[in-house]
């Protein structure tokens, strides 16, 4: 059997004297939608801000494919195809959608207008127009203000940013927490298709049926440990509940 | 996995009627003719209309307009850096007394040069320009490394600059130019002074700048979210020192051309500077909060009051009234600003 796709052993992080992860291990499969739940402060937000490049770890390990890394800064995660859609969404909503989706990463035109710094804006336009296409999403006007967009459109584009991006790993703090029933829909859907173009994705969340519907596998956080692992198909909101409160010390699958 | 809440949002789950194809957006001339330099273009040749027919013979002629572009070239020279600096969040107070610095700087220059000629003033005005860069740096890093709020560490620089200037000249204003300077003032090409080519100059490469490119690209991005571009890769520190150094920069290219226009350094005359180039730029539509702007709408914001000046003149109203009705209209602009953005964020 082949490496998992992105496998981290031991992570410690502590915040001044409070240690916040104790040693947690964690484990993403390629093609798989991996829940990662907890209670709040249990360590989740800034086991993905380690993994995804926006803090170093005090100790432990990551492998990604079997390579052990080290990431410096979120672009050196990006550089190895891991993206990060961040709990406050992180998007610049005075300017459109294809600004968005290229932002720090835009295209310039070829030749000497490209040296003098001109952008590509039609090329950019182009190639975000087909990725909305492509995810299905429901934003109409990629020329409009991201504020003008509704929570769950906005949603969508910081995730279609995402998928442009990443060709390994998504991960999702929390996508779905400040949205509606449908919207709520839509972006679920988003992410099972995502993760059927074959990107894993790691999506944390306070809603055990949206896990349950959503999800391949479940790994819960508790007071800084990894202390539950289950297959989604295989597990109840009883049972998950029960570890993250530590009710229940399980360990499935 | 009996649960039967996981029910609830499924219904959806493989419903692709969801993928609706994004539409095609909005025609660019529509979206341009809802936005603020158009809606205050439309204002300004309001108002050149209106003098116009109230004073056939005397507006709307050749002499006015090269007053009024005479007029606003050095405003409009340090308002294309204030529009920079307002699109990323910033704000700049130091730019008139950064405008007094560099033309002391640029007179001291060509006197211990001594001599006359094109090159002494060359040398003048780029020791002008580099002053106003280091002033423009200094703001930028107390701003974007030592994190002291824009508004103080420029309107400390506003008095610091004015200072130092008054201390090289002992609060003297210096009228010892060259007569190269004189030569130029004189020479009007097409009628227009050679104030008004920079200005334009300047306004056409910085407005191009702001709009097509990546680094007018990144200023928008972190005016409107700065942690967003820090995220997204951006160097927002170094990208903040630039844009004040580029305001202070163009300070310096002010003084110059100040120092030309009137031969002597204007010591006192520019308290207001600032607050002047910041009310055409918010005039234009550039944000007091960042990510919306553009140098377009800043000449035309900048235009504005010096037609109205020009205006009252001519049709013999008390000239007070241009700042009586250019300050409630910058009310009034800032107002809109603000309802419009809480209508899209309602939605
Ligand atoms: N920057 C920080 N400084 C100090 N403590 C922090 C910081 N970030 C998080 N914490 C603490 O670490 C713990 C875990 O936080 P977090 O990872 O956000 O948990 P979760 O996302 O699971 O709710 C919390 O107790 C929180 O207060
Ligand atoms: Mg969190």
């Amino acid at each position: 059997m082949s490496d998992p796709l992105l496998q981290a052993s031991g992570i410690y992080k502590s915040y001044g004297h409070v240690e916040v992860l104790k040693g947690v291990d964690f484990t993403v499969e390629r093609g798989e939608v991996t829940a990662l739940i907890g209670d709040n402060g249990a360590g989740k937000s800034t086991l993905v801000k380690i993994l995804s490049g926006a803090l170093r770890p005090d100790r432990g390990e990551i492998r990604v494919a079997g390579r052990p890394v080290s990431f410096d800064s979120p672009q050196d995660a990006h550089a190895l195809g891991i993206e990060t859609v961040y709990q406050d969404l992180a998007l610049a909503p005075e300017l459109g959608s294809a600004e968005n989706v290229f932002a720090g990463r835009e295209l310039l035109k070829p030749g000497l207008l490209g040296r003098l710094g001109v952008l590509d804006r039609k090329t950019m336009r182009r190639r975000t127009q087909q990725a909305f296409i492509e995810m299905s999403t429901d934003v109409k006007d990629i020329d409009a203000p991201v504020a003008a967009l509704s929570g769950g459109q906005r949603q969508s584009v910081a995730i279609c940013r995402s998928v442009m991006w990443a060709d390994k790993v998504i991960f999702m703090d929390e996508p779905t927490a400040a949205l509606g029933v449908r919207q709520t829909g839509r972006v679920l859907q988003l992410i099972r298709r995502v993760a059927d173009k074959g990107i894993a994705v790691v999506l944390i969340s306070h809603n055990m049926p949206e896990v349950l519907q959503v999800a391949d596998r479940v790994q819960v956080l508790r007071l800084g440990r990894r202390v539950a692992e289950f297959r989604a198909a295989d597990t109840t909101v009883e049972e998950l509940v029960g570890a993250m409160t530590g009710a229940l010390e399980g360990k499935a699958a | 996995m009996s649960d039967v809440r996981t029910a609830a949002p499924a219904g959806t789950a493989s419903e692709p009627a969801g993928a609706v194809p994004p539409a095609a957006p909005r025609s660019p001339v529509r979206r341009f003719l809802s936005s603020s330099p158009a809606y205050m273009g439309l204002v300004l040749l309001l108002l050149v209309a209106l003098f116009s027919a109230l004073r056939p013979d005397a507006f709307p002629t050749a002499a006015t307009g090269r007053n009024i572009s005479l007029d606003i070239s050095v405003l409009l020279v340090m308002a294309v850096g204030m529009t920079y600096v307002m699109v990323a969040g910033g704000f700049d107070l130091s730019i008139g007394s950064v405008l007094v610095f560099s033309g002391v700087v640029m007179a001291k220059t060509m006197i211990a040069i001594g001599g006359d000629g094109p090159l002494v003033v060359a040398a003048g005005i780029a020791a002008s320009v580099g002053a106003g860069v280091a002033w423009g740096l200094l703001n930028g890093v107390c701003i974007a490394v030592l994190k002291v709020p824009a508004l103080i560490t420029t309107l400390g620089t506003m008095g610091a600059a004015l200072g130092a200037a008054q201390l090289m000249t002992d609060g003297n204003d210096i009228t010892d130019v060259p007569s190269a300077l004189l030569t130029i003032t004189a020479s009007r090409p097409l009628g227009f002074s050679w104030l008004v080519y920079v200005a334009a100059a300047v306004a056409l490469v910085g407005g191009l700048v702001l709009a097509f490119t990546r680094f007018g690209r990144h200023t928008y991005l972190i005016g409107s979210n700065e942690e967003s571009a820090r995220r997204a890769g951006i160097d927002v520190d170094r990208h903040l020192i630039k844009l004040y150094a580029i305001s202070g920069g163009l300070a310096g290219v002010a003084g110059a051309l100040s120092l030309i226009r009137f031969a002597t350094t204007t010591i006192s005359g520019h308290a207001t500077d600032a607050l002047q180039v910041i009310t055409g730029v918010v005039l234009g539509g550039t944000s007091l909060y960042g990510g919306v702007g553009t140098v377009l709408g800043t000449v035309v914001g900048i235009f504005i009051p010096a037609v109205l000046q020009n205006g009252f003149v001519i049709t013999h109203v008390q000239p007070y009234w241009q700042q009586v009705v250019i300050g409630f209209v910058l009310i009034a602009a800032v107002y809109v600003d603000r309802l419009k953005r809480r209508r899209r964020e309602r939605s």
